[in-house]
């Protein structure tokens, strides 16, 4: 039997549309479209349609509000640094949210250490923020909100377009992490009142390395890379042409799906729920059963630690993950779990699970039958087990 | 990450579950991690006639007290007790440096039905 990969908000493969959209860019068309002769204007020219296309699957109302990055941390630190480093004369307030992916919540912690200051606002047992907490922390001095779109642990929506609404009442920069949104739900940064949106190809069966920022018209920010005057001269460093060109057609293919997608995940994520929850006893669904991404599974096994089901489970020919994947060479449990108030115990045995457009029923039933065992065996060599027990 | 041995312990422990019978038992946890181990004993004087156990933790910590419940069956305790956490994880064949600090757990938990044993023996 093939490995079953359910770990898709680690990580995706190319498509093969999207690499074959790619490949005349690293040969045929390797100009650099800073050049002005015919090959430097062909890559521009791809440039220029690859950010058309960005634009309209976002709903950016110009194409030049589109900036392309190296990856979605650079999104996020270019969005934190650069506007809280262009509003200073405003003020030096950052607000975000304690469930934050790290490439935020490291970068926010960074401010903090160089004289910013930073409300990080607590979330629900869900691992939600209300536009009313971002209302209530709104100060004078705020210069931007900083909101999760949907968590990329346990798949959380944010109520994104709420907040848009009361940030732009105030007058304040909002910027949004939507790194797992992309591909999984509609954006639309006009009706949501976003100005800042950062996006990541390779978790939407495009290329690793390369990253966007919307930047709205009319938003100041500092730039993060200083150079060559690429990217309207405010993102330094010659253009990765194929890979921004497969960024926007893995995009434009994964908008065009969205619907089909969504539809085909929620039922397959709610029958894999269902199933663990009915077959396997003391677990524990994290994360919103609702308002959660369409492919993302958490559910913590108690008793049992994450990284003894994970080994299992890759022995068995299972690819999850404890936590985000980042977090699983580390020691600590997550986070974003904590914030939710799971305690520690029940957070340490959290799996996630999320599928893909290759994802099938039969997998998950593999998969479910596989925690059945995994957690009937390990719970037997579990203290803490044998004490509720006795 | 792991070795085949270590992995083999993980899969298949050895002397795993509560010993009805055990003349002691010892416990030890890690404040760090949350993860925690106890070791059962039967003894016949001052040897280990038999020895189980059970652990909450990471494959690391379940592979290491099955090993050490098979290194130290039929020694006597001034021999278990000269046994630390790096003969375990030489015994497993090597551990990756992060997980080094979990086979301490098992080491703790016979250290601590070890002194009770002495204690008794008084």
């Amino acid at each position: 039997m093939d490995r079953i990969y359910l770990d898709y908000a680690a990580t995706t493969y190319v498509k093969d549309e999207v690499l074959e959209a790619m490949k005349p860019y690293y040969k045929k068309h390797f100009g650099n479209p800073s050049s002005m002769y015919e090959s430097g204007r062909y890559a521009k020219n791809a440039l220029d349609k690859a950010r058309e296309e960005v634009a309209g699957c976002i709903g950016a109302k110009y194409s030049n509000e589109i900036y392309f990055t190296a990856c979605g941390t650079e999104s996020d630190n270019w969005a934190l640094k650069g506007a809280m480093e262009a509003n200073r004369a405003k003020g030096r307030h950052l607000i975000t949210t304690a469930v934050e992916h790290h490439a935020i919540m490291d970068t926010a912690e960074y401010l903090k250490k160089n004289g910013y200051d930073v409300t990080f606002l607590p979330v629900d047992e869900y691992g939600m923020v209300t536009a009313q907490q971002v209302k209530d922390a709104i100060r004078d001095d705020t210069v931007l909100v900083s909101v999760v779109y949907a968590n990329n642990e346990v798949g959380t929506i944010n109520p994104i377009a709420e907040i848009g609404r009361v940030t732009r009442e105030a007058g304040v920069i909002f910027h949004t992490d939507a790194v797992q949104a992309a591909g999984h739900l509609p954006l639309n940064v006009q009706e949501d009142n976003v100005d800042l949106l950062s996006i990541s190809a390779h978790k939407f069966y495009g290329p690793k390395g390369i990253g966007m920022l919307y930047i709205r018209n009319g938003v100041k920010i500092e730039r993060l890379m200083h150079g060559g005057a690429q990217e309207r001269k405010r993102r330094a460093g010659t253009e990765n042409v194929p890979e921004i060109i497969g960024l926007a057609k893995a995009l434009t293919m994964a908008t065009e799906a969205l619907g089909e997608t969504n539809i085909r995940l929620t039922e397959l994520r709610d029958y894999m729920i269902r199933e663990i929850v009915e077959k396997i006893p003391y677990t524990k669904l994290n994360g919103h059963p609702e308002k959660r991404l369409c492919n993302n599974v958490n559910i913590s096994l108690e008793f049992i630690e994450a990284e003894a089901s994970l080994l299992s489970l890759d022995l068995a020919g299972i690819e999850c993950s404890s936590g985000s994947a980042c977090a699983s060479g580390s020691l600590e449990s997550s986070h974003v779990l904590l914030a939710m108030g799971i305690p520690p115990e029940i957070a340490k045995g959290a799996l996630r699970f999320t599928m893909g457009e290759t994802t099938t029923k039969e997998q998950i039933d593999y998969t479910v039958n596989e925690l059945v065992q995994l957690a009937e065996r390990l719970r037997k060599i579990s203290p803490l087990f044998q004490q509720m027990h006795a | 990450m792991y070795t085949e041995k270590l992995i083999k312990h993980f899969q298949e422990p050895h002397n795993v579950g509560v010993m009805e019978n055990a003349d002691i038992v010892g416990e030890a946890g890690s404040p760090t991690c949350g993860d925690t181990t106890t070791v059962y004993l039967k003894m016949d004087g001052d040897v280990i006639q038999d020895i189980s156990f059970q652990t909450y933790g990471c494959a690391a910590a379940i592979a290491s007290s099955s090993v050490l419940t098979d290194m130290v069956k039929g020694k006597t305790v001034e021999e278990a007790l000269k046994i630390t956490k790096n003969d375990i994880v030489e015994e497993l064949g090597g551990m990756p440096a992060e997980k080094v600090h979990c086979s301490l757990l098992a080491e703790d938990a016979l250290k601590t039905a070890l002194h009770k044993v002495l204690e008794q023996n008084k």
